[in-house]
């Protein structure tokens, strides 16, 4: 179960930076920035989407919103046929920044999302499952600090999957990561998504990454955020961008639409 | 080039650095009293001080004095901390509450503890309880103020966590916000304990029989300067060991993930 709707959603912040003595308009003291104007996207049960986007779109919020962090203006968001109101560990998402508490050992926080394992045996399997998918097992009780940027990820991953989710929302999972790392964990999301069949949604700003992972690719414009380009990518794992010119010519297009005719 | 031995084990132990500071002190003090002749019933020599304090401490006085201080001190500071780091997480994490109990904290900090002295003799009677209250004013409010600041600067990302894996309060409070604030915690308890030793000396000035405070108070009635001198070096001493005290709290595991950062 992971099906998400999103029913024309938007959103609008109001910077209140206006004259404090024009009280008797107070509605129009600040300025309104749109950050989603209208969005309507379907998300499918089991479907690694990609969504692209100028920085500072509205991509981030888009996938808070659908998360439940955060509330829309207007418009809905419906998982599995209800509205979203609050987090859930449903849909577990895994953060642009370090989201491990850092005063835990990784295994501590693998076990943050199993409270409701009441079975100690099980909740330790679960994470040996888990730790040892992500290829972190020996490092259980090391601080995250201890750690490199990329086993972090991994870890964060771990702790993702190990509640079981419907759904995994990752906010640009490997900004910061080492060229090596980063394709590394690409291949490892892919082998996730194959292996465990979760909706993954994934916000990232490396094209690449889109093309070469996602069933779908959705490209939003630039503030206010309209969906662009929704192209379902039908093209069988692993890829090469280069080899393909399906790929190929799509990239060129994206690269376009996001405005760098350079490297076209 | 290579350092000699005992310069590097110098650089690499600050504790003997620090006796070095000392030890200069003290003959420097010594220097000064004998080569100027300066009258001992004014300034007395280390030499003098030193008696004084066997003396003090063969007949169990200090002990006692000291005792009594850090009695005060130790129920002061424990009741400024129950309550004072409670309040301070619920005005970190509730806005409302903080809006309203803020301003009122923010007028009752800068008055000194000291200007209470009437009002606590008045309604404490003498004895240890108005000195306790004294205690309790000067640590209660900064350490408020520094649990709501260090709850208000938590990454909000670990609430966000908290959130998504359906923490209850209890969890948000023992897994992200104790934890998140203990190291600052731990550096507001050490400048709170120094103050509540700093506040002790003078409440003990007033109001009791016993304490540093009052042998300092005593001494000074008595014109014993070696006694008075006795009794700021033992006040110096102790406050050193308090710091040492509540600084190791930080050193565990439960801190080192700031440190790092």
């Amino acid at each position: 179960m992971g099906h998400i709707i999103l029913d024309n959603l938007r959103k609008e912040y109001v910077e209140r930076r206006g004259d404090r003595r024009a009280f008797q308009d107070r509605e129009v003291i600040g300025d309104k920035t749109i950050v989603l104007d209208g969005i309507d996207l379907e998300f499918n049960e089991g479907e690694l989407v990609a969504i692209l986007g100028p920085s500072g779109c509205g991509k981030s919020t888009m996938l808070r919103i659908m998360a439940g962090f955060d509330k829309p203006t207007s418009g809905k968001v419906f998982v599995n046929g209800a509205e979203i109101v609050k987090p859930s560990s449903d849909s577990v998402f895994v953060f642009q920044h370090d989201g491990l508490l850092p005063w835990m050992t990784v295994w501590q926080n693998m076990e943050l999302g199993l409270n409701h394992i009441s079975c100690k045996d099980e909740q330790t399997e679960r994470v040996m499952e888990y730790l040892d998918m992500v290829e972190l097992t020996g490092f259980e009780n090391k601080y995250p600090h201890q750690l490199s940027g990329g086993m972090k990820r991994r870890a964060e991953l771990a702790r993702a999957l190990v509640v079981n989710p419907d759904m995994l929302m990752m906010d640009e999972p490997f900004t910061g990561l080492d060229f090596l790392t980063h394709m590394k964990m690409r291949e490892e999301v892919v082998n996730m998504h194959e292996f465990l069949g979760k909706t993954m949604i994934m916000i990232t700003h490396f094209i690449d990454d889109a093309l070469t992972m996602a069933d779908r690719v959705v490209v939003l414009s630039d503030r206010p955020a309209k969906t662009k380009m929704v192209r379902v990518l039908d093209v069988q794992r692993p890829r090469n961008i280069e080899k393909d010119p399906l790929l190929h010519e799509l990239r060129d297009e994206i690269y376009l639409m996001l405005g760098v005719s350079y490297v076209v | 080039m290579q350092l000699p031995k005992n310069v590097a084990s110098l650089t690499l132990k600050p504790f003997y650095i620090g006796f070095v500071a000392f030890s200069s002190i003290c003959v420097l003090w010594g220097i000064l009293v004998i080569s100027y002749e300066i009258n001992e019933k004014i300034f007395p020599g280390p030499v003098a001080v030193f008696g004084s304090y066997w003396q003090l401490m063969t007949d169990g006085s200090l002990l006692k004095h000291t005792v009594a201080s850090l009695y005060r001190v130790t129920v002061g500071f424990y009741l400024a901390a129950m309550l004072g780091i409670p309040l301070g997480i619920a005005l970190g994490r509730i806005i409302v509450a903080r809006n309203i109990l803020n301003p009122l904290i923010q007028f009752l900090r800068p008055i000194s503890p000291l200007a209470w002295i009437p009002l606590a003799m008045l309604w404490f009677g003498i004895g240890d309880k108005p000195a306790i209250f004294l205690i309790f004013l000067s640590c209660f409010f900064p350490l408020v103020v520094a649990t709501t600041i260090a709850v208000g600067s938590i990454n909000q990302v670990y609430f966000q966590v908290a959130a998504n894996f359906n923490f209850s309060r209890a969890d948000v409070l023992f897994k992200v916000i104790i934890p998140a604030i203990f190291p600052d915690l731990v550096t507001a308890l050490r400048l709170t304990v120094s103050i509540a030793w700093l506040v002790v000396v003078a409440a003990e000035m007033i109001a009791v029989q016993s304490g540093l405070g009052f042998l300092i108070l005593d001494s000074r009635n008595a014109l014993r300067m070696d006694y008075v001198m006795v009794a700021m070096i033992v006040i110096g001493v102790i406050g050193l060991l308090l710091d040492f005290i509540v600084q190791q709290l930080g050193k565990g595991e439960a801190s080192e993930w700031k440190s790092v950062r």
